[in-house]
């Protein structure tokens, strides 16, 4: 018998006996094939997130600003551009890494600087010498000043989180309302067949170990800058 | 009248005076060395208009065999509060402590045992003090008075078995010349029943931590729904040669 | 008493006694409570919000074996090795082999208090292999060679002066009492180790049954880079670790960071569903998950008790508890500490020899009441207290308490003993407060109430 089976065997033993419910610790033992939890009430219990796309806008770049992560709007391409170059000259970067995507490849042309591409692949030193790494998202989520992202949609594991800045190129339809929305829509996208990686990234890195202080970029970014088309 | 084999649905109430019998459990601490808080119960629940009856033969709920985990000899003081107060119309408790050993822990110890109904009835109508008041009678002005400033210490049991927080306020708030500041969290104090002696230095600290949160608030008095948290508390401050002094609610409620 | 609770005991009287210690916790714990309340308060029903936790975590738990196949099933169509330990030695073999096999020799690590439990870092470490823990929290406990204070907050005990001191003894570091110029040094420390790991070695916080992923909740990114550059990642996790389907994560995932740290959600939520799929630019080439038991199946089978695993590790029972704010995460001398460590160990290590921790609680309930999964906590102790004492009685206590019995049941007997206590009352202020006294556990350091003049039951009688 090998563990795997010894385990199985174990646990099937244990559950011969049923376990109260919650909250009925003092009623007769249910059947444990009654029915299950009551799913898809998430939305009632966690924070507001407001009506329309404006509230939600709003309540987004509420939750960034406390979350010490930089939220930019923007027009158009032309404006886009422009804060980019803006950004790339007052952090004084000097190389870039990104991935291949259409407002990737658009911010890369206009920041003219050194990149390191990370498909198909590429050498971890040169990520590491990345000022900057651009990426695009899945999503962004109101609720919780989240950006949704993949390995499929942000070039990899590390691009967004080596570098020590972050910048997430996103579209304004990417705005889901909460965090049900975020994974409803991601079992949506990918049900077939998803990356490998998956994560929700909430502001930029930090840490509270040292007595309870609030410190940026503990490993991952210290800055995290998102721009919304 | 009373028939032996239905439950008792004709009360001895009085149908002018809506007059209840009350059944006053009076736990052992209370009875030996706090019992002026008994004393002020029976007062404040005849000058309601009821009838109390204070069983003798009974002295202790069991908790503390309970508690160590000697649930056979808990059993043992158990069931001769069970059949004491089977024919009780209803029972007033005078600590939360050993109100939620009677109405959360009761039916527990006697689940699977032929008592395990009659557990389950007495829980039912079993209640602490201040819920007594203020839920079953629907009562929160005694026409008390009590000009001093105090704080209200929670009995973890009373607050978190029993639920009882809005209770003893709602008592305060119609107190006169009372000022209730509270303190800056409901935090156990420390006495815990037989931890308090299995665990001294433990117990030491969390009462210390207590009390310096009572002094915070500047309050003369601290007020308490369960005589076990102010005896512990009592202890410590007299050990401190502090001025606060601690007192039961019931003792307060029952000041004109 | 075993000398384990000898030890939890000395500890205790050693740690209550240290004012410094006590508000170093209450500090940190200060802060911590007044965002966590702030969080939760955002929750339009937090305690709807926790009875379907509690629910989904019933469901899992108690389909274990359902889910848990389904987990490993979904894990292993996509290119995951799983591995099984029944125990921790297991589980370390299991992990040893992986690393020779790749004849890895750098490993490093994110949080997992899981390998605290199985004791792997000492393994690893005397098998001649390098093990750094990348969690700032964990790396300083480490330096330190001690174990973590609390689940969650690792050095919540040391102060920024400690830190400094630690680092500039073992890093030759610059000194420095500024906590980012601290996190700076760490950070600069465990880059390299990162970029050149053979092995990535993280924990789980859940495993989603329906996709085949687990869970990873951080805020620093280390736990990312762990899962991100080395060729081979392995994670080890706990077999009740399993959540039914993705979308639950949308409850627990605020759940764990509202109470965990006070966070509506922690910095770093990600998924790790397998090793590199085709098309994607980097990831393990190798991804190794480890199931481990060590006596978890013991708790499941105590059907009373069973709520206990579906504990999701946010460490809210130990900031409430006021045992663990005196006595300190390290007194408990096992790596689950707290309300939840007091209810799991003895069914883990042992009841006879760690029931005393159930023992060390005043049951004040405030674990129960701030659990987002609503185990009953405190209740469980009693369980405990009553299993224990069932093994193994004590013939002193179950004497005490059936004098008690006979004492307080007969009126009369009541009353010769309540003269007797009256008499030796007169007699006690010779002993009080020394080793004679039989109340010294009391008066140690609290004075006693005298007996009534009138007792009530006395005043009672009287009025008749």
């Amino acid at each position: 018998m090998n563990e795997r089976e010894n385990i199985f065997g174990r646990i099937r033993e244990a559950l011969r006996v049923a376990a109260p419910r919650p909250g009925h610790e003092h009623d007769s033992p249910p059947h444990l094939d009654a029915a299950p939890a009551p799913a898809g009430n998430t939305r009632q219990w966690l924070p507001l997130v407001g009506n329309s796309f404006e509230e939600r806008l709003a309540l987004f770049e509420k939750n960034t600003a406390a979350l010490k992560a930089d939220f930019f709007p923007v027009k158009d391409r032309e404006e886009l551009g422009r804060r980019l170059g803006e950004l790339r000259d007052r952090e004084g970067w000097k190389k870039i890494g990104a991935h291949n995507g259409e407002l990737t490849n658009f911010a890369v042309a206009e920041l003219a600087l050194p990149l390191c591409r990370t498909d198909p692949g590429y050498e971890v030193a040169d990520l590491e010498n990345c000022s900057a790494g651009i990426t695009e998202c899945d999503a962004l989520v109101a609720q919780t000043g989240s950006v949704l992202v993949t390995s499929r949609s942000a070039g990899g594991r590390a691009l967004s989180v080596l570098p020590p800045h972050h910048v997430v190129l996103a579209r304004r339809e990417q705005l889901l309302a909460d965090l049900p929305g975020a994974f409803a829509f991601l079992k949506q996208k990918y049900s077939s067949n998803y990356p490998s990686f998956i994560s929700l990234i909430t502001g930029p890195s930090r840490t509270g170990d040292i007595e309870r202080i609030l410190v940026l970029g503990a490993h991952g970014p210290k800055k995290l800058t998102i721009f919304c088309l | 009248m009373k028939s032996e084999h239905s439950a008792p649905i004709i009360l001895p109430q009085c149908v002018l005076c809506n007059r209840m019998k009350v059944t006053l459990f009076i736990p052992c601490f209370v009875d030996l060395m706090y019992p002026q808080v008994g004393i002020s119960m029976v007062k404040i629940l005849e000058r309601l208009g009821h009838k109390v009856e204070c069983p003798e033969e009974i002295a202790c709920c069991g908790q503390p065999a309970y508690n160590s985990g000697y649930w056979d000899e808990a059993r043992e003081v158990a069931v001769k509060v069970l059949e004491r107060l089977k024919e009780a119309e209803v029972v007033v408790i005078a600590s939360g402590s050993c109100g939620a050993m009677l109405r959360v822990f009761y039916p527990e110890l006697f689940a699977g045992t032929v008592h395990a109904g009659t557990a389950k009835t007495l829980a039912g109508k079993s209640y602490e003090f201040s819920d007594f008041l203020v839920s079953k009678l629907a009562v929160t002005d005694l026409g008390a008075r009590f000009p001093a400033k105090v704080t209200f210490h929670d009995g973890c049991h009373g607050l978190r078995e029993l639920g009882n927080y809005e209770q003893p306020r709602r008592l305060l708030a119609h107190v006169r010349e009372l000022e209730l500041v509270e303190m800056k969290e409901k935090v156990c104090c420390g006495f815990g029943g037989t931890f308090a002696a299995k665990f001294p230095m433990i117990s030491t600290a969390m009462g210390e931590v207590r009390c310096a949160q009572a002094h915070d608030t500047g309050a003369e008095y601290i007020v308490s729904n369960d005589s076990s948290c102010l005896m512990h508390i009592q202890g410590l401050l007299d050990r401190q040669g502090s001025r606060v002094k601690t007192i039961h609610l019931a003792e307060v409620l029952a000041q004109s | 008493m075993n000398p384990v609770a000898r030890e939890f005991k000395a500890n205790a009287r050693r740690l209550t006694a240290d004012l410094r210690h006590r508000d170093l916790i209450q500090t940190a714990l200060g802060k911590y409570e007044a965002v966590r309340d702030k969080t939760k308060a955002a929750f339009q029903d937090w305690q709807a919000a926790r009875q379907a936790a509690a629910e989904i975590k019933w469901e899992a738990v108690n389909h274990l074996d359902r889910y848990l196949d389904e987990f490993v099933r979904n894990l292993e169509a996509r290119g995951t090795k799983v591995h099984w330990a029944s125990t921790g030695r297991q589980a370390r073999e299991i992990i040893l082999g992986i690393i020779r096999e790749k004849k890895a020799r750098s490993i490093i690590k994110s949080k997992a208090m899981t390998s605290e439990e199985i004791h792997l870092n000492e393994a690893l470490e005397e098998a001649g292999f390098e093990v750094v823990e990348s969690d700032l929290g964990e790396f300083i406990v480490q330096l330190r060679k001690e174990a973590p204070y609390h689940i969650v907050f690792p050095a919540m005990h040391l102060s920024r002066g400690d830190i400094n001191e630690l680092f500039t003894r073992e890093l030759g570091s610059a000194p420095t009492q500024n906590p980012e110029d601290l996190t700076m040094i760490a950070r600069g420390v465990l880059r390299q180790k990162y970029l050149a790991a053979d092995i990535g070695f993280t924990g789980a916080n859940f495993a989603v049954a329906e996709t085949g992923m687990i869970s990873i909740t951080e805020n620093e990114g280390n736990a990312r880079l762990t899962a991100a550059l080395p060729k081979v990642m392995v994670t080890l996790l706990g077999i009740e670790k399993i959540l039914p389907r993705l979308e639950d994560l949308a409850l627990f995932l605020p759940m764990l960071a509202t109470i965990g740290t006070g966070q509506a959600l922690t910095c770093y939520n990600s998924l790790y569903g397998g090793p590199r799929q085709p098309g994607e630019p980097d990831g393990p080439e190798e991804y190794h998950v480890v199931l481990l038991d060590n006596r978890r199946t013991e708790l499941l089978a105590d059907a009373e008790q069973r709520d206990a695993l579906h504990c999701i590790r946010c460490g809210g029972c130990l900031n409430v508890c006021p045992i663990f704010r005196n006595v300190g995460g390290h007194t408990y001398g096992t790596t689950y500490s707290g309300p939840i460590g007091s209810v799991i160990t003895p069914h883990l290590r042992g009841l006879q020899e760690w029931k005393h921790l159930s023992y060390a609680s005043s049951l004040c309930g405030a674990c129960t009441e701030v659990c987002p999964v609503k185990i009953n906590l405190h209740h469980h102790l009693l369980h405990n207290r009553r299993n224990a004492s069932r093994q193994k009685p004590s013939l002193a206590e179950k004497l005490t308490f059936k004098s008690f019995a006979f004492i307080v049941n007969r009126p009369g007997v009541y009353r010769v003993v309540k003269r007797a206590g009256r008499l030796l009352q007169k007699l006690h202020p010779l002993v009080k407060g020394t080793r004679l006294d039989p109340a010294y556990s009391w008066t140690r350091t609290r004075e006693l109430p005298p007996i009534a003049r009138q007792t009530f039951k006395e005043y009672w009688r009287n009025r008749r």
